[in-house]
């Protein structure tokens, strides 16, 4: 498989993750994604055959705990909404995702 | 003598003696600060409360000495901007666990240094607020992502700092710095309140003076936390125990001796094995999985992980929107979507996943032969500032011979091995142990330490 990223795909990845880049940026980006891939790329030469993937190194599994509310770690609204730039009426103001045509 | 070049130890037994005062430790530290902070660019932001917290902590362990910490690490009431203008004005409504502790042990938090932002780097250079110069030669780079707080430790900016380490990040700076990095195994410390990285290597850990100083801060940031279930059960003994530890009898395995481009620092291991064998531990050329595996495992697996953690940074309920992400942030989120995404996960992700399988298979044959694991910390001295211009993949290249060992969760510390007199910079060995095994790597970094003259505290002209 091809390591070569094109912009068209640098402008698809950048909406997927909601970063807002400029057409001279998509050209480097492109450049550097294609350096990276083609890097790591030499992971195929690795025989991975019947290898278990690690996901964590601990070995926990199933970490529980009660269900409980922890008053002590709860925020009041104040410190809630204290470092959002626009609130209105003591909730966050967000974008409209909806469109409504 | 600067009061503020004292090591933790010391300052902790001279205030005990009533040699000198807490004030007068602050007094020399805020004066070196001040004096060269504009031009080092190791704080991003200072705690103007910290000598009125510390003013009464005097029963509690640490005394209220000053701690540097890394502006990644959230504190209560504190600007934290991860070095990224994302967060240039946010004041967290919470505290860390490891902030948390070590105020509760009597820690103050002198002042947030800066890193790589989000971490993401081995330079500083990254950094949205500008690089940190090495206060060893302002010619060179402090390393990083915790170069701020290396290099508050080289600077005696503070008595000692917090760092935290994904691949690298407490002990390449270390090295480039000359002070003890200890990166603890991962699940030691918890990650709860710490601006995420990568969570599967993410650990939080301490830079120091010596390695005495490393153990007694360990001590108190330890320990399982029900808020990071990721942290171990595991009971946490008295790490400074192990300072005093017999290692005569040990078997070391000498790591990466034939690889390519270390022909500066190997030959300097190779010298500085030999005081280790005359402590009676036996040291033998050993054969690991080739490192640059470890790379490409390691920018997949953090690419990804770091896609998924930064998307919480919406500008919604905190921070600025996602257009201030600085370029470096903006590589790792986007390339991280890319290869997590649909027809691409199984080729990069799992594959990754699978040889880091290979890793802690080949690591698990090591210590089934070896106590500890020597090697280099960094392939060479710090580097000029400006080197990580045009480079995609400076950290990782930087961070080689690190990046097996964090990839599986072992804990490893950094200790000076060699001081070069006319560039006044140093040399760094990585000792590695098996997982929750800090004492094996403690004890072997102390005995080093005491017999050997590269540490600038212990032997200060």
């Amino acid at each position: 498989m091809s390591n070569k990223i094109s912009t068209a795909q640098v402008k698809h990845i950048a909406a997927l993750a909601n970063i807002p880049i400029t057409e001279s940026e998509e050209a480097q980006l492109a450049a550097a994604f294609s350096e990276t891939l083609a890097t790591v790329s030499e992971l195929m030469s690795v025989k991975v055959e019947g290898v278990e993937p690690t996901h964590q190194v601990t070995g926990l599994q199933n970490v529980w705990r009660e269900d409980e509310v922890d008053q002590k770690s709860m925020l009041t609204q104040e410190e809630a909404l204290a470092n959002a730039k626009n609130t209105h009426q003591g909730y966050f103001v967000v974008e409209r995702i909806i469109d409504e045509s | 003598m600067s009061q503020a070049k004292l090591t933790l130890k010391q300052a902790l037994a001279g205030l005990e003696a009533g040699e000198f005062s807490l004030s007068e430790i602050y007094k020399d530290v805020n004066k070196a600060v001040q004096t060269d902070n504009s031009q080092l660019n190791i704080y991003l932001t200072l705690n103007e409360k910290a000598e009125v917290e510390a003013a009464n902590l005097g029963n509690l362990p640490l005394k209220g000495l000053p701690i540097a910490v890394k502006d990644n690490f959230l504190t209560k009431n504190l600007r934290t901007t991860a070095a990224s203008t994302v967060l240039d004005e946010f004041v967290p409504p919470f505290e860390s666990t490891a902030t948390a502790k070590l105020k509760a042990a009597g820690g103050v938090v002198l002042g947030k240094t800066n890193l790589d932002a989000w971490a993401h780097g081995s330079s500083t250079e990254t950094s949205q607020y500008g690089r940190t110069l090495n206060p060893r030669h302002p010619d060179y780079l402090p390393g990083g992502s915790s170069g701020g707080s290396a290099a508050a430790v080289a600077a005696d900016f503070c008595i000692a700092a917090l760092g935290t380490e994904t691949a690298g990040s407490i002990r390449q700076p270390a090295a480039w710095c000359g002070v003890v990095g200890l990166k603890p195994t991962y699940g030691r410390v918890s990650r709860y309140g710490i601006v995420p990285m990568a969570s599967s290597t993410d650990s939080p850990g301490t830079l120091t003076k010596t390695v005495e100083d490393s153990a007694i801060l360990l001590n108190y940031l330890a320990g399982h936390d029900k808020k990071d279930s990721t942290t171990g059960p595991q009971p946490v003994p008295d790490f400074t125990q192990a300072l005093n530890t017999d290692i005569s009898g040990l078997k070391i395995g000498y790591l990466y001796h034939d690889l390519e481009g270390l022909e500066i620092v190997n030959p300097v291991i190779e010298e500085q094995l030999k005081v280790l064998e005359k402590l009676g531990v036996k040291v033998e050329k050993a054969s690991a999985m080739d490192p640059k595996h470890a790379i490409s495992v390691y920018t997949i697996v953090q690419r990804g992980e770091v896609s998924s953690n930064l998307a919480r940074f919406d500008g919604i309920r905190y921070g600025n929107d996602r257009s201030f992400f600085g370029d470096e942030a903006k590589r790792r989120i986007m390339l991280g979507t890319y290869t997590l995404s649909k027809g691409y996960a199984d080729q990069y992700y799992n594959t990754a996943q699978k040889v880091r399988t290979l890793f802690l298979q080949d690591f698990e044959r090591l210590f089934a032969t070896y106590d500890v694991l020597i090697s280099a910390t960094s392939p060479n001295y710090a580097k000029k500032i400006g080197a990580t211009e045009g480079t995609a993949m400076f950290g990782e290249l930087e961070d080689m011979l690190l990046e097996p060992s964090s990839i599986s969760g072992l804990p490893g510390i950094n200790i000076p091995c060699y001081h070069d007199q006319k560039t006044n910079l140093f040399l760094g060995m990585n000792i590695v142990g098996p997982m929750w095994e800090e004492a094996r790597v403690i004890a072997v970094a102390a005995a080093f330490e005491k017999n050997t003259p590269w540490n600038s505290w212990r032997n200060a002209s």
